[in-house]
């Protein structure tokens, strides 16, 4: 299969790693067996791309503007993000937490980079980090710092390690001022960090 | 599978490296927590791995320690919180 390597669309430029030597080998013995064809496995890498922070964005704005979403959307979360039309891709149970005045949460998978891929789509590079996955379960707040995020001592800090099917999705607190706010605009104010829990929502001020 | 902790009841996790593959991390092994809440019954992922078919499916909960449990030398409040998700064959009444 080496050979016919170089004819295929998704080469990359450089020198294939040997990672990428196993994932074109079992990918092209998947397709000569037939369990799965090339347009299938393109289908779903172009549905993994399509996947965005903003749909949990758009999530969290809703939560923030109608408190019965947000008590569905803590009680199950997927059966409610659907409600807003997203579908969460793969096999995933999202698990929605609430950051709030008095808690707050953040996320890590310390065994591997599980993440809400199915909703947010790739996890940031340093979610994947030997660095963060072993110190934020250790000093939280400490790394949190790091992020720019300093926490009262009086607030408690829940880091949650994803060790199993859940994928938590944090809904941040929402900032002060934003009163009147459109939900579009309100969801302009999540970012991805924020709903791991590093960091709060923007304020509009700051933006 | 009939659960048998509830929110609430204080768990310990067992000790053990079994053969393959295990989503209950070392550092959390043999520390005493409660269970904040029960998640559903889930395919084991130690069959998982190997191709098996995970059944039957297990209780998962999440479980909640106190970090000044966990660290001697947690330098955080004393209220702070980990919390991780762990299957039933895992926890023992504490």
């Amino acid at each position: 299969m080496r050979e016919d390597h170089h004819d295929k669309p998704h080469a990359p430029d450089h020198p294939m790693t040997e990672f990428e030597w196993r994932v074109d080998a079992v990918q092209a013995l998947l397709i000569e067996k037939g369990i799965l064809t090339a347009d299938e496995i393109r289908r779903a890498v172009e549905e993994m791309d399509a996947r965005m922070p903003a749909q949990g964005a758009r999530v969290v704005a809703r939560a923030w503007v109608d408190p019965a979403f947000k008590a569905r959307l803590l009680a199950d979360a997927k059966a409610t993000i659907s409600e807003l039309g997203i579908t969460v891709g793969f096999d995933a149970t999202i698990v929605a937490v609430e950051n709030t005045e008095k808690v707050h949460h953040a996320v890590v998978c310390t065994l591997c980079s599980c993440y809400p891929r199915g909703l947010l789509g790739y996890p940031p590079d340093w979610y994947k980090s030997l660095n963060y996955r072993s110190r934020v379960v250790v000093e939280p707040r400490s790394v949190l710092r790091e992020f720019g995020l300093e926490l009262p001592p009086d607030v408690e800090v829940r880091v949650l390690d994803s060790t199993a099917d859940m994928r938590y999705l944090v809904i941040p607190m929402r900032p002060a001022g934003t009163e009147g706010m459109s939900e579009e605009k309100l969801a302009d104010l999540v970012t991805r960090d924020s709903m791991i829990g590093v960091a709060q929502a923007h304020t509009p001020a700051l933006r | 599978m009939s659960a048998r902790f509830k929110a609430g009841d204080r768990v310990r996790v067992r000790v053990g490296a079994p053969p393959g593959h295990f989503r209950t991390p070392t550092y959390i092994q043999g520390k005493v927590g409660a269970v904040e809440r029960l998640h559903g019954d889930y395919r084991n992922p130690e069959s998982l791995a190997y191709g098996g078919d995970g059944l039957p499916k297990r209780p998962l909960y999440l479980v909640r320690f106190p970090q000044s449990h966990l660290w001697r030398t947690y330098a955080g409040a004393a209220q702070d919180q980990l919390l991780m998700d762990i299957f039933e064959h895992w926890l023992e009444p504490a």
